[in-house]
């Protein structure tokens, strides 16, 4: 297993987050298996692999999702650049991660409530109190997710009621709105319609220079897409990992490319 | 982020520390209400075993209530509970499992079985007590049945109706499509489908409801001291099992009766501190019957859950 | 090729026989169903015929508006007021006491026990809901009394407040568990998405879960509150019976279903007024309860259907 070098294009950024020598284990069954990585800073990168290769399973590490259950295990460590902190690490609080590091789902899970209120969620759980602090912030984050112009006029309807593209950029307006350092996509395109899919991966084009993003994505053609870098993953274990032009045209294991290929998968 | 990186991480840490002691208190919080819910059950118990427990003798089970509270005992009380849930049984079920199979199997969805459904749910919320006035005006006056057995038992059986329905309603919604299915393929009728296949394997469900309806009935005391059940009984109804032929006799369903509850009623209506403890000893056996009912039927459930999966 | 008459054998046609016996089974099935649409009626029915004859000795604005409720004695009156009170009393220091522990009970089980916990708690409380209520008077008469008179010296031997603690506490088990349903019948997906922001169990819990299964718990306090309404054997035993217009849980009262049960312990001729009144005070009780839950079953089904 080795790391290979971003290409010439990416080479000046720097490294947002290392992961080092990482295992995970549900129960005794061992979900991922010595994975080393490397995720740069406000670039995107795109896990991908065949289901069950558990690249959901190591999205979720980044942000402790994993504590929310019993029996969830981790070895080894995420190290989360400036703090040279290990995230995974028992002392850290998994809601301190979570408050860094935002999430967005497979589905589209806004709340019950109202449009304002979904994306200052985050906000107010941060103790947020200021209306116009609020009414900034949402507006900011709503922008970001190229939601405003959509529902600038009714910040007061239900989130139940926009449609489900839409309710998936709100739901990524919800994370953004807290400023997050990794924004971590979880398959955000597998339950809508093409047109809103195309929507999304817009979207994360835009905000490539915002912020810094890991995507799952079991779509090729959506990682080569969107992504600067792609880590390709099988049967827990991270088999390739490179800028994404690499990756898609010249992979150096025959794994990936018989994966890229479509000749498994 | 205009904001320092590492003030922003003081703040967002201070926050967290600040939210944490909230969450802490609706940890404690939820434990101490818990706790408080334990402790009741626990003083309510003790409470009893201490007044009651050197009552429980074997006379106690074996003696007519009488005017001398240490001579005092609950034969009747028991025997008419126990007829009076034969009654309440053999009048429930058939009719709860029926109307349930035919919600879940054969009503179309039309007004009439959205009214049903409505009406059912709504049943169980109706105190019990208006149960006792709807038996003391048609069953007790109109039909002329008296403050019989019989009265006691189809009253607690009007009452457990609704119980039983929603247990075989939701028994037979685990049952899979595939089932019916297999039986439909192989030539079988509707209701040689429903009584072959969905009753049958709903039975253990159905059976749970049942136990925990009873449960019910068996404490239930406000609608039977509405049938004007509260007399003192010092004899048994004739047997239901005869020597002689026809051997069965139904003569105890029009008898005068009494039950636990009601003889536990009625001794704590007492002022001698003696028949208060005769009181515990009846509520005693009630608790511990309708905890072993209920607590089969959770068992039963449980074990129900545990083995079938479909 | 010549074509044979085609002719389904004789036992593969629709028999009549057979239709027939499905149609009856199907008949009777509905007949069992349909009773119980029969038994709301003759509860309606005799309530209100019984009433009427009621209404026909003492009006119904008397009814609504006398003070006292003295129906057996020489100089009778007829104001329901008195039960309404003791019942709307002994209602309220029960909710007071069975909505905040069943919430807080609820949002535990749901949200924060531990898989264990949970699986010996709910039973638990399930056992605790299934103690006849008898029992749970005779607790509050010889048990909660007391001790509460250690601490009020001038409590009476009956009162609404003890009475109404205990009714609290037997309404607990009943509060919580259909609040714990409606919590965790708000999808997971929802809480992550909470979690993923960096909230707490405790934010999650009021922030996101119980605003989305809202409808749920208003349902579970509504019909809490249905159950104390309808209650009556705690009140009978530990409340004392007279009627009493007071509006202080310090003072014996009897309520709606209380005087009910005082005069079936009676022997009161059938057809008699005192007879009837039991019945105007059933009709009371009933529309009293009725409100109450065809308000919680809507808001119930409400939250059914959104998940």
């Amino acid at each position: 297993m080795q790391i290979f070098k971003p290409s010439s294009t990416a080479t000046l950024t720097a490294q947002k987050s290392v992961v080092n020598n990482l295992n995970f284990y549900y129960g005794s069954y061992q979900a991922l298996k010595n994975i080393d990585m490397v995720v740069y800073e406000k670039q995107v990168t795109a896990l991908i692999g065949p289901s069950g290769c558990g690249k959901s399973t190591f999205l979720r590490c980044f942000n402790r999702m994993h504590d929310l259950y019993p029996h969830n295990n981790y070895e080894g460590e995420i190290i989360l650049y400036p703090d040279n902190e290990n995230i995974l690490s028992r002392e850290v609080d998994p809601i301190e991660v979570r408050m860094r590091i935002s999430m967005v789902f497979q589905k589209p899970n806004p709340f019950p409530k109202s449009i304002f209120e979904n994306v200052a969620y985050g906000l107010r759980i941060r103790g947020v109190k200021r209306r116009s602090i609020l009414e900034e912030k949402v507006e900011n984050a709503l922008r970001n997710a190229a939601l405003w112009e959509e529902v600038k006029d009714r910040l007061g309807d239900l989130a139940f009621n926009l449609s489900g593209g839409q309710q998936q950029r709100l739901c990524i307006a919800r994370a953004l709105a807290t400023d997050p350092e990794i924004l971590l996509f979880d398959e955000p395109t597998s339950a809508l319609d093409p047109i809103a899919t195309a929507s999304i991966e817009e979207l994360i084009s835009d905000l490539r220079n915002k912020v810094t993003i890991l995507i799952v994505t079991h779509n090729m053609q959506q990682a080569a897409r969107v992504s600067d870098y792609t880590a390709y993953m099988y049967m827990g274990e991270l088999i390739e990992f490179g800028a994404t032009d690499t990756i898609f045209i010249k992979p150096k294991n025959k794994k990936t490319e018989d994966y890229i290929t479509g000749r498994f998968g | 982020m205009a904001m320092n990186h590492s003030d922003n991480l003081n703040e967002i840490r201070a926050i967290i520390a600040y939210h944490k002691r909230w969450d802490l208190l609706a940890l404690i919080a939820g434990i101490v209400a818990l706790m408080i819910a334990v402790l009741t059950f626990i003083a309510l118990f003790g409470n009893m075993i201490i007044d009651g427990m050197p009552r429980l003798t074997w006379e106690f089970f074996t003696s007519f209530p009488s005017r001398k509270p240490e001579a005092a005992g609950i034969l009747s009380a028991w025997v008419g509970t126990t007829l009076i849930m034969l009654v309440t049984a053999a009048a429930a079920v058939p009719l709860g499992v029926a109307a349930g199979v035919y919600l879940e199997e054969y009503a179309p969805k039309n007004l009439i079985t959205e009214i049903i459904e409505i009406n059912v749910t709504n049943l169980a919320g109706v105190p019990s007590i208006i149960y006792g006035l709807l038996a003391l005006g048609l069953f007790v006056y109109e039909l002329g049945l008296g403050q019989s057995i019989l009265s006691a038992g189809l009253t607690l059986a009007l009452l457990i109706l609704p119980i039983v329905i929603v247990a075989t309603r939701e028994a037979i919604r685990s049952i899979p499509v595939s089932i019916r299915e297999g039986a439909y393929a192989l030539g079988a009728t509707k209701w040689q489908t429903v009584a072959d296949h969905v009753i049958p394997y709903s039975a253990p469900g159905i059976l749970t409801g049942v136990i925990i309806g009873l449960a019910r009935a068996i404490g239930e005391t406000a609608p039977i001291i509405t049938i004007g059940a509260l007399t003192f009984i010092a004899f048994l109804p004739p047997s239901p099992i005869q020597d002689e032929f026809p051997f069965v006799s139904f003569e105890w369903l029009m008898e005068p009766f009494t039950v636990m509850p009601i003889q536990m009623f009625n001794w704590i209506s007492r002022p001698q501190e003696a028949f208060q403890h005769n009181a515990a000893a009846a509520g005693l056996v009630l608790v511990v019957m309708t905890l072993l009912m209920n607590g089969l039927a959770i068992y039963l459930r449980y074990r129900l859950r545990k083995k079938i999966k479909w | 090729m010549a074509t044979p008459e085609t002719r389904s054998p004789k036992s593969l046609r629709h028999s009549y026989k057979r239709n027939l016996k499905e149609r009856s089974i199907e008949m009777l099935l509905f007949l069992a169903a349909f009773f119980s649409v029969f038994i709301t009626f003759a509860i309606i029915y005799l309530l209100i015929s019984e009433s009427f004859i009621f209404f026909e000795h003492v009006s119904i604005w008397e009814f609504l508006t006398d003070t006292q409720w003295t129906p057996l004695f020489d100089d009778a009156h007829y104001g329901i007021l008195p039960l309404v009170s003791g019942t709307v009393v002994s209602s309220l220091v029960a909710l007071v006491i069975a909505l905040p522990f069943g919430t807080i009970i609820a949002i535990y089980l749901s949200e924060f026990a531990p898989f264990a916990v949970r699986e010996i708690a709910k039973p638990f409380l399930e056992l605790l809901g299934g103690i006849p209520t008898v029992v749970y008077g005779y607790f509050a008469l010889l048990f909660v009394t007391p001790l509460l008179q250690t601490l009020l010296p001038e409590l009476p031997g009956f009162s609404l407040l003890s009475a109404g603690l205990v009714m609290g506490i037997m309404i607990i088990p009943y509060v919580s568990s259909m609040t714990e349903d409606a919590m965790r019948s708000v999808p997971m997906h929802l809480r992550e998405g909470s979690y993923a922001i960096g909230a707490t169990r405790f934010q999650t819990a009021v922030k996101v879960v119980m605003p989305a299964s809202l409808s749920g718990i208003a349902a579970a306090y509504i019909l809490g509150i249905s159950r104390a309404v309808g209650e009556t054997m705690v009140v009978a035993i530990a409340a004392g019976m007279q009627p009493n217009l007071v509006w202080n849980p310090m003072e014996p009262a009897a309520t709606i279903t209380t005087y009910i049960v005082q005069v079936s312990l009676g022997d009161l001729p059938h057809g008699s007024i005192g007879y009837q009144t039991i019945f105007a005070a059933g009709l009371t009780l009933l529309l009293l309860t009725l409100v109450f839950n065809i308000l919680g079953h809507l808001l119930r089904k409400r939250y059914r259907e959104i998940y």
